[in-house]
């Protein structure tokens, strides 16, 4: 196949940035969309330009690492797959596919494709977490949780922190990637003592971070790589609610 | 030098509560005066880090990526095993210990895996308190599932991202820490050196990869947790940035290496579908619990396998191993699958394949069972083969997965560099020459919650320090070092890229020092490994400069690294004579093809010193002692 | 615990006051409808006018009136600010955006159809409200039928209608999800108490103007 990318390169954070144009002949069917972008590269380097720098890792959709605007949709077309699990059988010989970073004041360009997600840690430095210091816990099976809620804090707890919801939904808000964390914790027995702080304090700095807010068009669930449904962001509705009282 | 593995005494299971009551400590109040470093901040980094903190030490967290949350230990699938027993089938420490020690081949310290079997259970009891979401029954108790090399259901899950589960569990705990100022986490920052001030581990170098600076940090310990070298291959299934830099680094420093030639070759991963692939997918070894696999009886046989009646088809791995079948360990279901492909029974286009086959399983249980427990790894599977697995039988082949050696540590988890402490997949210990499936998630929260906040803060209270200030000498020294090294591969420009000579090298390596080794194949690797290590450093072609992101540059040093290491693998390969665990030489086999050790010449640890530039380095050898378990010829039959 | 206007001034605070205030505000036209339906109870007026009257003078029902208001200023400086401020957020725009892809029409144009329906609203209260309360108008079901004996307006008025469709489409269950009580078991409910807000309750004040257009409207009022 014969793809024509249309990729946004950025020196740095105070480079302007613009469209740049490359043709990726002989693509096979059966790459990955990163292994394209490898081999893409890989021709720069050689004619001694800089190569695309876009931030990847485990390339098996866990790490959260990839992340790109895809022909306007966040990890390219398809459903529940990060970008480094978008394979070129996805596209058609001829094509033309628009490769844009995350977009969002609260993730920075920090070269080409890669963006600053840092944003999300201090989210959750906000209390996203249980204080269970190290050795002081009880045993695993005296608290016992029903699988139901055992399940349902796993879809919450499965996000990986890609930023796929900031990067489809058109007010930028990270409520998706709040929610995931603070459903979590509600639900399990372990994450009462703290739950009116944590819901409080991550919402806090989530402003702070000048993330959008939710309008319910759920375009964040559409484009998560984990599938999070957006009924955990009525959850934390619900906490933030529940914690003014 | 004599290696001190420092094995406290006593019988095995009160040598660690008897050595840690031995202890020194540091009053509470005298905590935050100490800066302990700990590089990586995966499962034991994440681990330690947030654990050291809770003591009240002042801690600086090191990681290349730009969170925690984004180490590799976040891709292991499985679980994690421990002891509990809660599946009432005859589980105990000692058969967790017994295990372990029998997987890894007997190469293992006795007294480090009955610690590891001991502070295990510890580990699902925090994790369960960090909110890990575990898989649970009606009934809302933890759920254990079986794994290879156990005859016992003692592994915990939480799905098929257990990793990552407990690696946001860590996170959480380290993120915590940062709120509350104990630990200073420092994004994207890569060690490119370790500084030793007299003879003691005082700081490291590392470069900021957003703006290419130099920055040297000082510290009165450093930690490295800093994972495996399984990259060496190019192709595996560590994540692409997983490297050997620090580890390399500090054994340049006069760290030991040990056992390098130990790697574990995964059975069950997605095979190689041509020169663009990058790296291999793993499909977890939990997949073997209900899928079977097998090869047709034909050689050569071009049939989907759908049209492979019943009879016509090998179930290799239940034939020869009746009592373990599909769940034999990790070495012995991956070289019977080469064997299986290199005899011509392969399938799929390429032939290097068996099928993994759920039809069974899905008769047995119903779709919706088999959805609910690998539901995600048969996704993962269908997005990057286009097959459906519930429908065609997955093809599988082996990939390196785990590096069991790594920088020698002693019972302290303390290297031969004072100060210098290594964790997780970084350091050799626990697993012998083959690693257990969910033992790698175990070893890693061991070494960080239970052991190493120990053994570091006894170091601590029993070491005077001098002040070693960040713009010390040996700090400059080491900066320059660093300097000249990366000026002088910018300075090359030459033709081929990074990646290019990557995948060469790679290639020696996994003909020669993969899955199946001999001796004239290691002599080979050790004439082709220099020559290509030779043309990189005449021809590697790196675009950009020092003070920007540059990715190539970042490549460039880590391969540049792999290739010295990767010579040491080979010369560890080829100096170790028998067969044993991951380490398999055709030589030494029985009859029936199983891995042949010799107890009596080889049962070492290999610990490698570096001996400068251009010198070959000196092998010393720790002797093992089994005294609660004897070695044995390992039987799966 | 935060502060009243902290949690206000949150993001989700100030969402959670849209919803309140986008509810309220949708009660609202249930009132305003069964009072409208009046004008098609062929009794020349009367009834209708007596409603009018009767909203026009108590003063309970002035004071409400005020609070409705109130209201909807609320609704409109709240909405421009998480507007304005969503805005901001995502900074430089993306080249290619295929939102259309994920979301729904109706959730992508909440500012488009609150703006629209804001000036109906505005042309809306100076046809009607104005007139009765300002300008001693008696007759309101008159006024009605000589509205709407102009195909324009009534044309208008049906445009106008869609887009408070539209607008209440989103916005319903939307305050739904933001107070939290969207969850799996209650989300068909709500849709269903939705589709009454916007599809039964636009067409039945629909039915007016078309009915006053397609007759005449001679049933409806007398006219002076």
């Amino acid at each position: 196949m014969k793809i024509t990318l249309k990729v946004w390169r950025q020196k740095d954070q105070n480079d302007e940035g613009r469209f740049v144009e490359y043709t990726a002949d002989h693509v096979s069917p059966d790459m990955s969309f990163l292994e394209m972008l490898d081999v893409v590269n890989i021709g720069l380097v050689k004619k001694g330009e800089t190569p695309v720098a876009f931030d990847h890792d485990c390339r098996e959709g866990i790490c959260g690492s990839c992340g790109m605007m895809i022909n306007g949709r966040a990890h390219g077309p398809g459903r529940g797959i990060a970008t480094c699990q978008l394979h070129m059988r996805s596209f058609r010989d001829g094509d033309t596919i628009v490769i844009e970073p995350w977009r969002s004041n609260a993730f920075p360009v920090l070269k080409d494709l890669m963006v600053d997600r840092t944003s999300f840690d201090r989210i959750m430095q906000a209390g996203g977490y249980t204080s269970a210091k190290t050795g002081g816990v009880p045993d695993g099976n005296a608290i016992l949780i029903p699988k139901p809620v055992a399940d349902e804090a796993f879809d919450a707890a499965a996000c990986i922190g890609c930023g796929a919801c900031v990067a489809a939904c058109p007010n930028s808000s990270a409520m998706l990637f709040v929610s995931a964390k603070v459903s979590q914790l509600a639900l399990l027995p372990q994450g009462q003592a703290e739950r009116t702080a944590r819901v409080q304090r991550m919402i806090a700095q989530m402003d702070e971070e000048k993330f959008g807010s939710c309008s319910n068009t759920y375009a964040c669930e559409a484009e998560c790589p984990k599938q999070i449904s957006v009924t955990h962001i009525a959850r934390l509705n619900r906490e933030f609610v529940a914690s003014q009282f | 030098m004599t290696l001190d593995s420092k094995i406290p005494g006593g019988p095995i299971d009160k040598k660690w509560s008897e050595h840690k009551f031995h202890m020194k400590l540091v009053n509470p109040a005298n905590r935050r005066k100490y800066k302990v470093i700990v590089v990586g901040t995966g499962l034991a980094g994440s681990a330690v880090a947030a654990s050291l903190g809770e003591l009240g030490y002042n801690v600086l967290a090191f990681s290349y990526h730009e969170s925690p949350r984004r180490a590799h230990s976040i891709a292991a699938q499985g679980g994690i095993n421990a002891p509990k027993n809660y599946s009432n089938d005859g589980d105990s420490v000692h058969r967790l210990f017994y295990d372990t020690l029998k997987g890894g081949d007997y190469r293992a310290r006795e007294a480090n895996v009955y610690r590891l079997a001991e502070v295990s259970g510890s580990i699902i009891d925090q994790c369960v308190a960090q909110g890990v979401p575990f898989a649970r029954d009606y009934a809302g108790y933890l759920d254990n599932r079986s794994f290879g090399g156990a005859q016992v259901a003692r592994t915990f899950y939480a799905r098929g991202q257990t990793g990552q589960q407990l690696l946001l569990g860590a996170y959480s705990a380290l993120v915590r820490q940062m709120d509350q100022g104990s630990v200073k986490f420092h994004e994207r920052r890569e060690m490119l050196d370790l500084v030793v001030v007299d003879g003691k581990a005082r700081g490291i170098i590392a470069r900021n990869l957003l703006n290419g600076k130099l920055e040297s940090y000082s510290a009165d310990a450093v930690v490295l947790a800093t994972g495996g070298y399984g990259n060496v291959f190019y192709l595996s299934t560590n994540a692409k940035a997983s490297n050997a830099t620090a580890v390399w680094r500090a054994h340049k420093r006069g760290a030991f290496f040990g056992n390098p030639c130990f790697t574990q070759i995964h059975p069950t991963c997605i095979p190689v579908t041509g020169d663009h692939q990058s790296k291999l997918t793993l499909m977890s070894e939990s997949l073997r619990n209900d899928g079977r696999v097998w090869v047709p009886k034909k050689k050569g046989d071009a049939r989907p396998a759908k049209d492979i009646p019943e009879n016509e088809r090998d179930y290799y791995l239940e034939r020869l191993y009746p009592s373990f079948g599909n769940l034999v360990p990790r070495d012995v279901a991956s070289r019977r699958a080469k064997e299986m492909c290199d005899n011509g029974y392969g399938v799929g286009s390429s032939k290097m394949a068996v099928y993994l086959d759920f039809a069974d399983a899905i008769k047995r249980l119903g779709r919706d069972k088999i959805f609910e427990k690998y539901g995600n790894l048969l996704d993962m599977y269908k997005q990057i083969t286009g097959e459906d697995p519930y429908q065609v039988p997955m093809r599988i082949y082996p990939a390196v997965h785990y590096t069991m050696g790594g920088l020698w540590v002693d019972y302290n988890l303390m290297s031969t560099v004072p100060g210098l402490f290594v964790l997780g997949e970084a350091n050799f210990s626990d697993h012998g020459a083959n690693r257990l499936g969910a033992s790698a998630l175990m070893q890693g929260l061991a070494d960080g919650y239970f052991i190493a906040p120990y053994t570091v803060s006894d170091y601590l209270a029993s070491t005077s320090f001098t002040p070693a200030p960040a713009d010390g000498p040996a700090f400059k020294e080491a900066e320059n070092t660093v300097t000249a090294s990366i000026n002088k591969l910018l300075g090359i420009d030459g033709t081929k890229t990074v990646d290019e000579f990557h995948r060469e090298f790679g290639k020696v390596m996994w003909d020669h020092v993969g899955m199946a080794r001999n001796k004239e194949g290691l002599k080979k690797a050790l004439e082709l490994l220099p020559k290509i290590r030779a043309e990189f450093w005449k021809g590697v072609k790196i675009t950009g400069n020092a003070h920007e992101i540059n990715t190539e540059l970042e490549k460039a040093q880590r391969v540049a690294d792999f290739m010295e290491l990767g010579e040491l693998m080979a010369l560890d390969a080829l100096q170790r004579e028998e067969s044993c665990g991951g380490h398999f030489r055709e030589e030494f086999q029985t009859e029936e093809g199983e891995a042949k050790r010799n107890d009596r010449k080889f049962a070492y640890v290999a610990a490698w010193e570096y001996a400068g530039a251009g010198k070959k380095p000196v092998l010393h050898k720790e002797e093992l002692k089994f005294e609660y378990v004897k070695p044995s010829q390992r039987s799966y039959k | 615990m935060n502060s009243f206007f902290t949690f206000i001034n949150s993001s989700v605070g100030k969402k959670l006051l849209m919803s309140l205030t986008g509810l309220f505000l949708s009660l609202f036209l249930i009132v305003h409808l069964a009072g409208n339906l009046l004008v098609l109870r062929q009794d020349g007026g009367e009834s209708f006018n007596t409603y009018a009257h009767f909203m026009g003078g108590n003063p309970l029902v002035r004071t409400l009136e005020i609070g409705l208001f109130l209201f909807i200023a609320v609704h409109i400086v709240n909405g421009v600010r998480i507007w304005w401020q969503n805005r901001k957020a995502r900074g430089k725009r993306y080249d290619v955006y295929r939102l259309d892809e994920n979301t729904t029409l109706p959730s992508r144009m909440m500012a488009l159809s609150a703006s629209l329906v804001l000036l109906f609203l505005v042309v809306h209260l100076r046809k009607f409200w104005v007139p009765a309360r300002f300008e001693g108008e008696q007759n309101m079901a008159g006024l009605v039928v000589t509205t709407f004996q102009n195909g324009w307006y009534v044309l208008f008025y049906l445009i106008a209608l869609v887009v408070l469709g539209y607008h209440l489409r989103h916005g319903f269950q939307s305050a739904f999800q933001t107070f939290g009580w969207k969850t799996k078991r209650y989300a068909g409910l709500i849709e269903f108490a939705a589709a009454f807000f916007w599809l039964v309750i636009p067409v039945l004040f629909a039915c007016i103007p078309l009915y006053v257009y397609l007759t005449g409207g001679a049933a409806v009022a007398s006219l002076r």
